[in-house]
């Protein structure tokens, strides 16, 4: 049994009167792919986001490492509204900012590509090595960090070379292809030299070559980059055919958890993706 | 190799310009009547310059509205007269408040830099709430600070210390620093005399140069990248592990700081300062040199600041004297018909330039360069390196 990466334990994100994920559990464990599936407004990217500390969760715990990115339990108006469950499981609050949180080697990127448009596919890259520096404001204004700037620049070269994109390197992010620009945010992420990959609907919009091609730049970057990789994603054929593990959610619940032939085979999934009929 | 001769060779170009360009000051000072009109558009544009590439490191790079660049001018002026003032000059300077408060005084080049801290001081603590606030709610609060500044400086209470609503005077001004005292043994030394050089204006352009060189070396190092990151978009900046409220503390301190440090140029400009000059107008003047330079060019804010101050100080002065041609009076010409061609000319330049003069591009000896090849002499390459 490999080592646990992330663990999400009875979290749950309300948002006044909504419940958008309800006591949600899940476990990733190192070197895995695994993926978060459900219909849409099933509480998918709000996960992302509770993880990432864009959102604070209302109640849980997540866990990175053995270490504690989230602890949370109803506060103030919250105490009345809350109507999720487990109210009295967690007493601590530990709430990290999104940039600890990616400090601490969670990296992550969008359902709606975010690249900083006014930046070349190289800049793009090289301010993710930002967090890495250890240069302060002086020593990096007056250049005394020039070793460590080399450095940042070469190590963004050879990402962008690992990536495929060396050739498109100065050329503005937003000119790209859609595909390379996913791509690029992969790259971007990676450049945080994260343990935990989450990706957001990286096959949006693609067609099935570039997805094909997606499942095999996936399995590529986990292996050359001892990655743990939690994906959202709709298109079922490729999440079936990379994920060592799926959760499926509905309404923000966990409705099955288990290899993709036993998703596949659970009757509450089909049931979520297509509907039940109540009255027969 | 070739990337590392290029920059040799644009360092030492740029190293001969500012050379020449020095030089050029000295010989306009040696030769000039003091009195020339270029000699204030230099100092003040070579100031406004400072302020506004300070102003651009927040607006134009790190993506915060921000207007209280007057009021750190304030802050500033008012810290480098406090300190500068002649102990024997201080009675009479303060002659409502017994002398002052402050009876001694530093050294000009300390005073400046304390003006840039003193601001800078201020920025941090204002920053702490104001900073959680986004773009036109950023630029009200910032504005209001400003004005709420001047107020506290204007305040009686406050006399022995910022003499109140009264002028602060007799302070070192540009032409009466050890620098100019320098430069004018130099020029008696060779020439046996020493003319009107007073150094004013080369010291105006060495030390707001240094400060726009510091600026122009943060926005091209890591940090100047985080800043761009967290002006296309924050919450990709964030995930990729910028510390937000930090990174917006660092870049609105800093451009306090400079800010603090043209306050005290201008104040050594003008040679008496008064709170009641640094109003919000003045900020907006030099968000207009921003925005008409280019919102994120360096280069942009440094020629229009220039251009800013020759048109409203020197090229259209002749618009606001009533005159005459042949007995029949001109018409329009008035005092204040100045401003209405004035902002004719800004409207005309913001519809033909949407993005400034500049846009976010930097002028460059390289390419200026290729500019020139590529106008003038047919069979070069096409490829401009101005980016």
């Amino acid at each position: 049994m490999s080592k646990n990466v992330l663990t999400l334990s009875n979290v749950t994100m309300q948002f006044g009167g909504v419940v958008a994920v309800n006591n949600l559990s899940l476990e990733v464990n190192e070197g895995e792919i695994v993926s978060l599936i459900g219909p849409n407004g099933a509480g998918k990217t709000t996960v992302f986001n509770v993880i990432t500390g864009v959102y604070e969760a209302t109640n849980g715990s997540i866990e990175l490492n053995g270490q504690t990115l989230l602890s949370n339990y109803p506060k103030g108006k919250m105490k009345k509204l809350y109507a999720g469950e487990n109210k009295g499981l967690y007493t601590k609050t530990v709430v990290k900012t999104p940039d600890q949180i990616t400090k601490l080697g969670v990296a992550r990127t969008f359902q709606n590509i975010r690249l900083f448009k006014s930046q070349t596919v190289f800049e793009n890259v090289l301010v993710a090595r930002h967090l890495r520096r250890t240069s302060n404001l002086f020593t990096a204004t007056f250049k005394l960090n020039y070793k460590e700037e080399a450095k940042m620049r070469s190590e963004t070269l050879e990402l962008l070379r690992i990536v495929g994109l060396e050739d498109v390197k100065d050329e503005a992010a937003t000119s790209l292809p859609y595909g390379k620009q996913r791509r690029l945010e992969i790259a971007r992420a990676l450049a945080t030299e994260p343990d935990l990959l989450l990706l957001d609907e990286p096959a949006a919009g693609m067609n099935p070559q570039e997805t094909d091609d997606l499942t095999a730049f996936i399995h590529d970057i986990r292996d050359k980059f001892k990655l743990t990789i939690l994906l959202i994603e709709h298109h079922m054929n490729l999440v079936m055919d990379i994920s060592d593990r799926i959760y499926a959610i509905d309404f923000g619940k966990l409705i099955a958890s288990g290899t993709p032939d036993e998703i596949q085979a659970n009757q509450k999934v089909i049931d979520a993706y297509l509907g039940v009929t109540e009255d027969e | 190799m070739l990337e590392k001769s290029k920059k040799k060779i644009n360092l030492t170009v740029s190293t001969i310009l500012i050379i020449l360009l020095l030089f050029g000051l000295y010989l306009m000072e040696l030769f000039l009547s003091p009195s020339n009109m270029i000699f204030i558009v230099l100092q003040k544009g070579v100031i406004y310059a400072l302020v506004a590439v300070s102003m651009n490191l927040l607006n134009g790079f790190t993506g915060l509205f921000s207007l209280g660049q007057a009021g750190f001018m304030l802050i500033g002026a008012y810290t480098y007269a406090i300190f500068t003032i002649p102990n024997e000059a201080r009675t009479a300077v303060y002659q409502y408040f017994g002398g002052g408060l402050i009876k001694f005084n530093l050294p000009v080049t300390i005073s400046i830099i304390l003006a840039g801290v003193m601001a800078a001081v201020f920025a941090f603590l204002i920053g702490l709430p104001v900073l959680r606030l986004k773009s036109d709610y950023l630029a009200i609060a910032t504005l209001g600070f400003a004005e709420i500044i001047r107020a506290i400086f204007q305040w009686n209470a406050l006399g022995p210390i910022t003499n109140g609503s009264n002028l602060l005077r007799k302070f070192p001004s540009l032409d009466s620093t050890g620098f100019s005292k320098w430069i004018q043994k130099i020029t008696c030394d060779i020439f046996g005399k020493t003319g009107n050089v007073t150094g004013a204006t080369i010291y105006a352009f060495i030390a707001s140069g240094i400060c726009i060189a510091i600026i122009v070396l943060l926005i091209n190092s890591t940090y100047g990248r985080a800043f761009k990151a967290i002006r296309d978009d924050e919450i990709a900046a964030e995930a990729m592990g910028i510390n937000l409220a930090k990174h917006k503390q660092i870049a609105f301190c800093i451009s306090s700081f400079f800010a603090g440090i043209s306050g005290a140029l201008l104040a050594m400009y003008q040679t008496t300062i008064q709170a009641s000059a640094f109003k919000s107008a003045m900020t907006y003047e030099i968000l207009l040199v921003v925005v008409i330079g280019g919102i994120g060019s360096i280069t942009g804010s440094c020629i229009s600041s220039f251009l800013f101050i020759a048109a409203s100080e020197w090229w259209l002065r002749f618009l606001d004297a009533e005159k005459y041609v042949g007995g029949v009076k001109v018409p329009f010409l008035r005092s204040g018909f100045r401003k209405v061609v004035f902002s004719i000319i800004i409207m005309a330049i913001v519809l033909f330039y949407r993005q400034g003069i500049m846009g976010t591009r930097e002028l460059t000896p390289a390419g200026v360069w290729n500019w020139f090849k590529k106008t003038f002499i047919k069979s070069a390459p096409k490829k401009s390196k101005e980016a």
